[in-house]
Protein backbone atom coordinates (compact mmCIF):
# COMPACT_ATOMS: atom_id res chain seq x y z
CA UNK A 1 0.00 0.00 0.00
CA UNK A 2 1.60 3.19 -1.18
CA UNK A 3 0.88 6.32 0.72
CA UNK A 4 2.52 8.47 -1.92
CA UNK A 5 3.59 10.87 0.78
CA UNK A 6 7.15 11.11 -0.51
CA UNK A 7 10.50 10.77 1.17
CA UNK A 8 10.33 13.86 3.31
CA UNK A 9 7.68 12.22 5.45
CA UNK A 10 10.13 10.61 7.85
CA UNK A 11 11.44 13.97 8.98
CA UNK A 12 7.93 15.40 9.11
CA UNK A 13 6.78 12.47 11.18
CA UNK A 14 9.54 12.99 13.64
CA UNK A 15 8.78 16.66 13.89
CA UNK A 16 5.08 16.18 14.39
CA UNK A 17 5.81 13.46 16.89
CA UNK A 18 7.98 15.78 18.95
CA UNK A 19 5.51 18.61 18.85
CA UNK A 20 2.52 16.47 19.73
CA UNK A 21 1.70 16.22 23.40
CA UNK A 22 0.43 13.07 25.03
CA UNK A 23 -2.86 14.82 25.56
CA UNK A 24 -3.20 15.24 21.80
CA UNK A 25 -2.15 11.66 21.19
CA UNK A 26 -4.64 10.38 23.72
CA UNK A 27 -7.35 12.41 22.10
CA UNK A 28 -6.67 11.02 18.68
CA UNK A 29 -6.35 7.49 20.07
CA UNK A 30 -9.75 7.95 21.66
CA UNK A 31 -11.26 9.31 18.48
CA UNK A 32 -9.80 6.56 16.36
CA UNK A 33 -10.93 3.86 18.72
CA UNK A 34 -14.39 5.34 18.79
CA UNK A 35 -14.75 5.52 15.05
CA UNK A 36 -12.88 2.40 13.97
CA UNK A 37 -14.99 -0.57 12.99
CA UNK A 38 -12.81 -3.01 14.91
CA UNK A 39 -10.63 -2.92 17.96
CA UNK A 40 -7.28 -1.22 17.31
CA UNK A 41 -3.92 -2.02 18.78
CA UNK A 42 -3.73 -1.15 22.45
CA UNK A 43 -1.66 1.96 22.90
CA UNK A 44 0.32 0.65 25.81
CA UNK A 45 3.03 3.29 26.10
CA UNK A 46 0.63 6.15 25.74
CA UNK A 47 -1.77 4.76 28.34
CA UNK A 48 1.13 4.14 30.67
CA UNK A 49 2.44 7.68 30.29
CA UNK A 50 -1.02 9.18 30.66
CA UNK A 51 -1.56 7.18 33.84
CA UNK A 52 1.70 8.48 35.25
CA UNK A 53 0.85 12.04 34.37
CA UNK A 54 -2.57 11.71 35.93
CA UNK A 55 -1.06 10.30 39.09
CA UNK A 56 1.52 13.07 39.31
CA UNK A 57 -1.13 15.66 38.76
CA UNK A 58 -3.42 14.12 41.36
CA UNK A 59 -0.66 14.24 43.95
CA UNK A 60 0.11 17.80 43.03
CA UNK A 61 -3.51 18.86 43.30
CA UNK A 62 -3.85 17.16 46.68
CA UNK A 63 -0.71 18.79 47.93
CA UNK A 64 -1.57 22.26 46.75
CA UNK A 65 -5.03 22.19 48.20
CA UNK A 66 -3.50 21.36 51.58
CA UNK A 67 -0.77 23.96 51.27
CA UNK A 68 -3.22 26.75 50.80
CA UNK A 69 -2.53 27.42 47.15
CA UNK A 70 -5.09 29.69 45.53
CA UNK A 71 -8.31 27.61 45.27
CA UNK A 72 -8.94 28.95 41.79
CA UNK A 73 -5.65 27.57 40.50
CA UNK A 74 -6.32 24.25 42.18
CA UNK A 75 -9.74 23.98 40.65
CA UNK A 76 -8.34 24.72 37.21
CA UNK A 77 -5.76 21.97 37.59
CA UNK A 78 -8.53 19.68 38.74
CA UNK A 79 -10.53 20.48 35.60
CA UNK A 80 -7.58 19.66 33.39
CA UNK A 81 -7.12 16.44 35.31
CA UNK A 82 -10.78 15.54 34.93
CA UNK A 83 -10.65 16.07 31.20
CA UNK A 84 -7.64 13.80 30.79
CA UNK A 85 -9.18 11.16 33.02
CA UNK A 86 -12.37 11.26 31.01
CA UNK A 87 -10.43 10.62 27.81
CA UNK A 88 -8.50 7.74 29.30
CA UNK A 89 -11.53 6.12 30.88
CA UNK A 90 -13.61 6.50 27.78
CA UNK A 91 -10.82 5.05 25.65
CA UNK A 92 -10.54 1.97 27.87
CA UNK A 93 -14.27 1.60 28.09
CA UNK A 94 -14.84 1.67 24.34
CA UNK A 95 -12.29 -1.09 24.01
CA UNK A 96 -14.01 -3.22 26.63
CA UNK A 97 -17.31 -2.73 24.85
CA UNK A 98 -15.78 -3.86 21.59
CA UNK A 99 -14.24 -6.90 23.24
CA UNK A 100 -17.50 -7.81 24.89
CA UNK A 101 -19.43 -7.49 21.69
CA UNK A 102 -17.25 -9.79 19.63
CA UNK A 103 -15.74 -11.80 22.42
CA UNK A 104 -15.65 -15.19 20.66
CA UNK A 105 -14.11 -13.63 17.59
CA UNK A 106 -11.51 -11.90 19.71
CA UNK A 107 -10.69 -15.12 21.50
CA UNK A 108 -10.20 -17.21 18.42
CA UNK A 109 -8.34 -14.71 16.20
CA UNK A 110 -4.66 -14.48 17.18
CA UNK A 111 -4.16 -11.26 15.21
CA UNK A 112 -6.82 -9.47 17.22
CA UNK A 113 -5.83 -11.14 20.46
CA UNK A 114 -2.39 -9.58 20.09
CA UNK A 115 -3.94 -6.11 19.99
CA UNK A 116 -5.25 -6.37 23.54
CA UNK A 117 -3.46 -5.43 26.70
CA UNK A 118 -2.79 -8.04 29.38
CA UNK A 119 -5.74 -6.87 31.41
CA UNK A 120 -7.98 -6.82 28.39
CA UNK A 121 -6.97 -10.38 27.58
CA UNK A 122 -7.92 -11.39 31.08
CA UNK A 123 -11.22 -9.63 30.68
CA UNK A 124 -11.85 -11.30 27.32
CA UNK A 125 -11.14 -14.73 28.74
CA UNK A 126 -13.52 -14.29 31.61
CA UNK A 127 -16.14 -12.65 29.49
CA UNK A 128 -15.97 -15.47 26.93
CA UNK A 129 -16.18 -18.13 29.58
CA UNK A 130 -19.17 -16.53 31.22
CA UNK A 131 -21.00 -16.06 27.97
CA UNK A 132 -20.30 -19.62 26.90
CA UNK A 133 -21.45 -20.90 30.26
CA UNK A 134 -24.59 -18.86 30.02
CA UNK A 135 -25.41 -20.01 26.50
CA UNK A 136 -24.80 -23.61 27.43
CA UNK A 137 -26.93 -23.49 30.51
CA UNK A 138 -29.84 -21.61 29.07
CA UNK A 139 -30.09 -23.06 25.57
CA UNK A 140 -27.37 -25.24 24.15
CA UNK A 141 -27.53 -28.07 26.66
CA UNK A 142 -31.19 -28.57 25.81
CA UNK A 143 -30.56 -28.94 22.10
CA UNK A 144 -29.70 -32.16 20.27
CA UNK A 145 -26.06 -33.22 20.48
CA UNK A 146 -24.87 -31.84 17.20
CA UNK A 147 -26.23 -28.36 17.90
CA UNK A 148 -24.54 -27.87 21.21
CA UNK A 149 -21.53 -25.85 20.11
CA UNK A 150 -21.59 -22.15 20.84
CA UNK A 151 -19.35 -21.52 17.85
CA UNK A 152 -20.87 -23.72 15.15
CA UNK A 153 -24.29 -23.82 13.68
CA UNK A 154 -24.34 -27.60 13.65
CA UNK A 155 -22.05 -30.61 13.87
CA UNK A 156 -21.86 -30.56 10.09
CA UNK A 157 -20.23 -27.13 9.97
CA UNK A 158 -16.66 -27.23 8.80
CA UNK A 159 -15.47 -24.33 10.86
CA UNK A 160 -16.72 -21.91 13.45
CA UNK A 161 -19.49 -20.33 11.46
CA UNK A 162 -21.55 -18.86 14.26
CA UNK A 163 -19.09 -16.30 15.57
CA UNK A 164 -20.19 -12.71 15.07
CA UNK A 165 -17.41 -10.51 13.79
CA UNK A 166 -17.16 -6.83 13.08
CA UNK A 167 -17.99 -5.84 9.53
CA UNK A 168 -14.97 -4.17 8.08
CA UNK A 169 -16.24 -3.17 4.66
CA UNK A 170 -17.95 -0.14 6.12
CA UNK A 171 -16.98 3.44 5.50
CA UNK A 172 -15.45 5.85 7.94
CA UNK A 173 -15.02 9.60 7.98
CA UNK A 174 -11.40 10.58 8.28
CA UNK A 175 -9.03 13.51 8.07
CA UNK A 176 -5.36 13.74 7.39
CA UNK A 177 -3.10 16.14 9.20
CA UNK A 178 -1.00 16.66 6.13
CA UNK A 179 -1.13 16.25 2.40
CA UNK A 180 -0.88 12.58 1.55
CA UNK A 181 -1.05 12.96 -2.18
CA UNK A 182 -2.56 10.36 -4.43
CA UNK A 183 -3.63 7.47 -2.33
CA UNK A 184 -4.38 4.16 -3.95
CA UNK A 185 -7.44 2.84 -2.19
CA UNK A 186 -6.93 -0.69 -3.29
CA UNK A 187 -4.74 -2.59 -5.69
CA UNK A 188 -7.58 -2.54 -8.15
CA UNK A 189 -5.58 -0.19 -10.32
CA UNK A 190 -8.25 2.47 -10.39
CA UNK A 191 -7.72 6.17 -10.06
CA UNK A 192 -6.21 7.08 -6.72
CA UNK A 193 -7.83 9.54 -4.37
CA UNK A 194 -6.03 12.76 -3.61
CA UNK A 195 -5.92 13.18 0.12
CA UNK A 196 -5.42 16.80 1.07
CA UNK A 197 -4.50 18.07 4.48
CA UNK A 198 -7.34 18.84 6.88
CA UNK A 199 -10.06 17.80 4.51
CA UNK A 200 -12.70 15.29 5.41
CA UNK A 201 -13.18 12.13 3.42
CA UNK A 202 -15.52 9.20 3.63
CA UNK A 203 -13.38 6.23 2.68
CA UNK A 204 -13.65 2.48 3.07
CA UNK A 205 -12.20 1.53 6.41
CA UNK A 206 -10.25 -1.39 5.01
CA UNK A 207 -8.27 0.69 2.56
CA UNK A 208 -7.16 3.31 5.03
CA UNK A 209 -6.58 0.95 7.92
CA UNK A 210 -2.78 1.02 7.49
CA UNK A 211 -2.85 4.80 7.55
CA UNK A 212 -4.85 4.79 10.76
CA UNK A 213 -2.42 2.36 12.31
CA UNK A 214 0.59 4.42 11.32
CA UNK A 215 -1.06 7.57 12.61
CA UNK A 216 -1.07 9.34 9.25
CA UNK A 217 -4.80 9.70 9.20
CA UNK A 218 -7.28 10.38 11.97
CA UNK A 219 -10.78 9.05 12.15
CA UNK A 220 -13.31 11.67 13.07
CA UNK B 1 -29.14 -7.30 2.99
CA UNK B 2 -27.21 -7.33 6.15
CA UNK B 3 -25.19 -4.35 7.09
CA UNK B 4 -23.80 -5.05 10.48
CA UNK B 5 -21.88 -1.84 10.89
CA UNK B 6 -23.81 0.34 13.26
CA UNK B 7 -23.53 3.90 12.08
CA UNK B 8 -24.74 5.32 15.34
CA UNK B 9 -22.25 3.48 17.43
CA UNK B 10 -19.40 5.23 15.71
CA UNK B 11 -20.89 8.69 15.77
CA UNK B 12 -19.95 11.13 18.45
CA UNK B 13 -22.52 12.57 20.77
CA UNK B 14 -23.11 16.31 20.85
CA UNK B 15 -21.51 16.44 24.29
CA UNK B 16 -18.41 14.67 23.02
CA UNK B 17 -18.09 17.06 20.10
CA UNK B 18 -18.35 19.94 22.52
CA UNK B 19 -15.66 18.34 24.61
CA UNK B 20 -13.37 18.25 21.59
CA UNK B 21 -14.23 21.83 20.67
CA UNK B 22 -13.31 22.98 24.15
CA UNK B 23 -9.68 22.30 23.36
CA UNK B 24 -9.62 24.92 20.62
CA UNK B 25 -7.57 27.94 21.56
CA UNK B 26 -9.11 31.33 22.09
CA UNK B 27 -7.79 34.68 23.24
CA UNK B 28 -8.72 36.02 26.64
CA UNK B 29 -7.88 39.18 28.55
CA UNK B 30 -7.48 38.24 32.20
CA UNK B 31 -8.12 40.65 35.02
CA UNK B 32 -6.12 38.72 37.56
CA UNK B 33 -2.53 37.82 38.14
CA UNK B 34 -1.78 34.14 38.04
CA UNK B 35 1.31 32.00 37.47
CA UNK B 36 1.56 29.87 34.35
CA UNK B 37 -0.56 26.73 34.45
CA UNK B 38 1.32 23.58 33.49
CA UNK B 39 -1.47 21.28 32.49
CA UNK B 40 -1.36 17.79 31.11
CA UNK B 41 -2.90 19.29 28.01
CA UNK B 42 -0.22 21.98 27.72
CA UNK B 43 1.23 25.07 29.36
CA UNK B 44 -0.79 28.27 29.51
CA UNK B 45 -0.22 31.69 30.96
CA UNK B 46 1.26 33.52 32.77
CA UNK B 47 -1.77 35.65 33.37
CA UNK B 48 -1.38 39.40 33.83
CA UNK B 49 -4.21 41.89 34.02
CA UNK B 50 -5.03 43.45 30.63
CA UNK B 51 -2.48 41.31 28.79
CA UNK B 52 -4.13 39.04 26.25
CA UNK B 53 -3.18 35.37 26.17
CA UNK B 54 -4.25 32.20 24.39
CA UNK B 55 -6.01 29.47 26.34
CA UNK B 56 -8.24 26.51 25.50
CA UNK B 57 -11.90 27.33 25.37
CA UNK B 58 -12.76 25.29 28.46
CA UNK B 59 -10.27 27.31 30.50
CA UNK B 60 -11.58 30.55 29.06
CA UNK B 61 -15.14 29.60 30.01
CA UNK B 62 -14.06 28.50 33.49
CA UNK B 63 -12.31 31.82 34.12
CA UNK B 64 -15.16 33.74 32.58
CA UNK B 65 -17.69 32.05 34.85
CA UNK B 66 -15.68 33.26 37.83
CA UNK B 67 -15.44 36.74 36.39
CA UNK B 68 -11.69 36.56 35.93
CA UNK B 69 -11.41 37.44 32.27
CA UNK B 70 -13.09 38.68 29.16
CA UNK B 71 -13.09 36.50 26.08
CA UNK B 72 -12.11 37.93 22.73
CA UNK B 73 -14.44 36.65 20.06
CA UNK B 74 -12.49 34.88 17.32
CA UNK B 75 -11.82 36.81 14.14
CA UNK B 76 -14.31 34.88 12.05
CA UNK B 77 -17.05 35.77 14.50
CA UNK B 78 -17.56 39.34 13.37
CA UNK B 79 -20.51 40.71 11.47
CA UNK B 80 -18.30 41.51 8.49
CA UNK B 81 -16.72 38.09 8.21
CA UNK B 82 -19.93 36.22 8.88
CA UNK B 83 -21.94 38.25 6.37
CA UNK B 84 -19.28 37.50 3.80
CA UNK B 85 -19.41 33.81 4.58
CA UNK B 86 -23.18 33.78 4.47
CA UNK B 87 -23.21 35.52 1.12
CA UNK B 88 -20.72 33.15 -0.47
CA UNK B 89 -22.44 30.25 1.19
CA UNK B 90 -25.64 31.26 -0.58
CA UNK B 91 -23.98 32.00 -3.91
CA UNK B 92 -21.83 28.96 -4.18
CA UNK B 93 -22.56 25.30 -4.19
CA UNK B 94 -19.42 24.74 -2.21
CA UNK B 95 -19.04 24.92 1.51
CA UNK B 96 -17.13 27.90 2.81
CA UNK B 97 -14.15 27.28 5.07
CA UNK B 98 -15.11 27.75 8.70
CA UNK B 99 -13.48 26.46 11.87
CA UNK B 100 -14.01 22.73 12.20
CA UNK B 101 -15.93 23.28 15.41
CA UNK B 102 -17.69 26.52 14.49
CA UNK B 103 -21.08 25.29 15.66
CA UNK B 104 -19.84 24.20 19.06
CA UNK B 105 -17.56 27.19 19.59
CA UNK B 106 -20.24 29.70 18.77
CA UNK B 107 -22.68 27.94 21.02
CA UNK B 108 -20.28 27.88 23.93
CA UNK B 109 -19.53 31.56 23.50
CA UNK B 110 -23.17 32.53 23.13
CA UNK B 111 -23.96 30.64 26.29
CA UNK B 112 -21.11 31.82 28.46
CA UNK B 113 -19.68 35.02 27.06
CA UNK B 114 -22.56 36.91 25.55
CA UNK B 115 -21.37 40.31 26.79
CA UNK B 116 -17.93 39.80 25.26
CA UNK B 117 -19.18 39.36 21.73
CA UNK B 118 -19.83 42.63 19.92
CA UNK B 119 -23.28 42.78 18.30
CA UNK B 120 -24.19 39.42 19.74
CA UNK B 121 -27.73 39.35 18.36
CA UNK B 122 -26.60 40.02 14.83
CA UNK B 123 -23.69 37.59 15.11
CA UNK B 124 -25.93 34.96 16.53
CA UNK B 125 -28.50 35.23 13.82
CA UNK B 126 -25.78 35.21 11.16
CA UNK B 127 -24.32 32.01 12.56
CA UNK B 128 -27.79 30.51 12.66
CA UNK B 129 -28.38 31.51 9.05
CA UNK B 130 -25.07 30.07 7.94
CA UNK B 131 -25.86 26.88 9.75
CA UNK B 132 -29.24 26.68 8.09
CA UNK B 133 -27.90 27.32 4.61
CA UNK B 134 -25.20 24.73 5.06
CA UNK B 135 -27.56 22.13 6.46
CA UNK B 136 -29.93 22.78 3.62
CA UNK B 137 -27.09 22.23 1.18
CA UNK B 138 -26.25 18.96 2.82
CA UNK B 139 -29.87 17.94 2.57
CA UNK B 140 -30.44 18.91 -1.04
CA UNK B 141 -27.15 18.26 -2.64
CA UNK B 142 -25.23 15.28 -1.50
CA UNK B 143 -23.78 15.00 -4.98
CA UNK B 144 -22.45 18.53 -4.70
CA UNK B 145 -20.20 17.52 -1.86
CA UNK B 146 -18.32 15.56 -4.40
CA UNK B 147 -18.76 14.27 -7.88
CA UNK B 148 -15.97 11.84 -7.46
CA UNK B 149 -16.29 8.11 -7.38
CA UNK B 150 -18.61 6.74 -4.84
CA UNK B 151 -15.92 4.70 -3.19
CA UNK B 152 -14.38 7.88 -1.88
CA UNK B 153 -16.33 10.90 -0.89
CA UNK B 154 -14.65 14.17 -0.18
CA UNK B 155 -16.44 16.26 2.39
CA UNK B 156 -14.66 19.51 1.78
CA UNK B 157 -14.99 22.09 4.53
CA UNK B 158 -17.65 20.20 6.36
CA UNK B 159 -17.56 20.93 10.08
CA UNK B 160 -17.36 18.38 12.87
CA UNK B 161 -21.02 18.50 13.66
CA UNK B 162 -22.16 18.48 10.08
CA UNK B 163 -19.97 15.50 9.35
CA UNK B 164 -21.34 13.79 12.39
CA UNK B 165 -24.88 14.28 11.19
CA UNK B 166 -24.34 13.01 7.68
CA UNK B 167 -22.10 10.18 8.76
CA UNK B 168 -24.76 7.49 9.22
CA UNK B 169 -26.34 8.17 5.84
CA UNK B 170 -23.19 8.76 3.88
CA UNK B 171 -21.42 5.70 5.16
CA UNK B 172 -24.50 3.56 4.63
CA UNK B 173 -25.06 4.90 1.16
CA UNK B 174 -21.47 4.37 0.11
CA UNK B 175 -21.56 0.89 1.53
CA UNK B 176 -24.74 0.12 -0.36
CA UNK B 177 -23.46 1.60 -3.60
CA UNK B 178 -20.31 -0.35 -3.20
CA UNK B 179 -22.23 -3.53 -2.70
CA UNK B 180 -24.48 -2.81 -5.65
CA UNK B 181 -21.43 -2.15 -7.76
CA UNK B 182 -19.75 -5.35 -6.87
CA UNK B 183 -20.76 -8.24 -9.06
CA UNK B 184 -19.81 -10.65 -6.30
CA UNK B 185 -22.82 -9.50 -4.40
CA UNK B 186 -25.31 -10.47 -7.04
CA UNK B 187 -24.02 -13.96 -7.39
CA UNK B 188 -23.72 -14.35 -3.70
CA UNK B 189 -27.22 -13.28 -2.85
CA UNK B 190 -28.55 -15.57 -5.56
CA UNK B 191 -26.91 -18.61 -4.10
CA UNK B 192 -27.96 -17.62 -0.66
CA UNK B 193 -31.55 -17.44 -1.59
CA UNK B 194 -31.88 -21.10 -2.37
CA UNK B 195 -31.61 -22.46 1.16
CA UNK B 196 -33.86 -20.06 2.98
CA UNK B 197 -32.55 -20.89 6.41
CA UNK B 198 -29.14 -19.63 5.44
CA UNK B 199 -30.59 -16.15 5.25
CA UNK B 200 -32.09 -16.26 8.67
CA UNK B 201 -29.04 -17.57 10.36
CA UNK B 202 -26.50 -15.02 11.41
CA UNK B 203 -26.25 -12.84 8.36
CA UNK B 204 -22.73 -11.99 9.37
CA UNK B 205 -21.61 -15.49 8.77
CA UNK B 206 -23.23 -15.89 5.38
CA UNK B 207 -22.12 -12.62 3.90
CA UNK B 208 -18.49 -12.96 4.79
CA UNK B 209 -16.45 -12.42 1.69
CA UNK B 210 -13.30 -10.98 3.01
CA UNK B 211 -10.58 -9.54 0.92
CA UNK B 212 -12.56 -8.85 -2.19
CA UNK B 213 -13.36 -5.22 -1.81
CA UNK B 214 -13.90 -4.31 -5.41
CA UNK B 215 -13.10 -0.67 -5.35
CA UNK B 216 -12.16 -0.68 -8.99
CA UNK B 217 -15.82 -0.89 -9.79
CA UNK B 218 -16.65 2.69 -10.55
CA UNK B 219 -20.18 3.49 -9.77
CA UNK B 220 -21.18 7.02 -10.53
CA UNK B 221 -23.33 8.57 -7.87
CA UNK B 222 -25.42 10.36 -10.49
CA UNK B 223 -26.45 7.14 -12.08
CA UNK B 224 -28.16 6.01 -8.95
CA UNK B 225 -30.38 9.02 -8.62
CA UNK B 226 -33.13 7.03 -7.05
CA UNK B 227 -31.05 6.04 -4.11
CA UNK B 228 -29.80 9.56 -3.78
CA UNK B 229 -33.29 10.90 -3.74
CA UNK B 230 -34.22 8.54 -0.97
CA UNK B 231 -31.18 9.55 0.95
CA UNK B 232 -31.97 13.21 0.59
CA UNK B 233 -35.38 12.72 2.06
CA UNK B 234 -33.96 10.95 5.06
CA UNK B 235 -31.32 13.58 5.64
CA UNK B 236 -33.76 16.39 5.14
CA UNK B 237 -35.97 14.97 7.79
CA UNK B 238 -33.16 14.44 10.21
CA UNK B 239 -31.64 17.86 9.76
CA UNK B 240 -34.96 19.49 10.40
CA UNK B 241 -35.50 17.65 13.63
Amino acid sequence: MDSGAGESSAADDYESLMSTTDAELLKSAWRNEKAALEILKFNEDLVHRSRQQIQLMEEMVDESSQNGVDPLTVSLYQMDLDRTMFLLRSYLRIRLQKIEKYVFHVLKTPEIWARLSKQEQKFANRCGEDLKHHLEQSVLSKLPDQYQSHLRQSGASEDDDMVPEPQLDGYVVCRSKKYLGAFQLDDGGEEPVNIEADDLYALPYKSIKPLVESGQIDLV
Amino acid sequence: MSSASEPHASAFSAAELEFLAEDELIEIVPNLRMDPLNFISGDFGPFRPQIATQVPLWLAVALKKRGKCTIRAPEWMSIDKLSQVLESERDSEKFQPLPFHYVEISRLLFDHAREDIPDIYMVRSLVEDIKDVRFHKIGTGLEIISKERTYALRLKNLSAMEANIVRPFVTRALETLYKLGSSEMIQESDTNRQPPQAMNRGPRTTSRKDGDLILGNIFDINSSSELLLMLRKIIDKDVRN
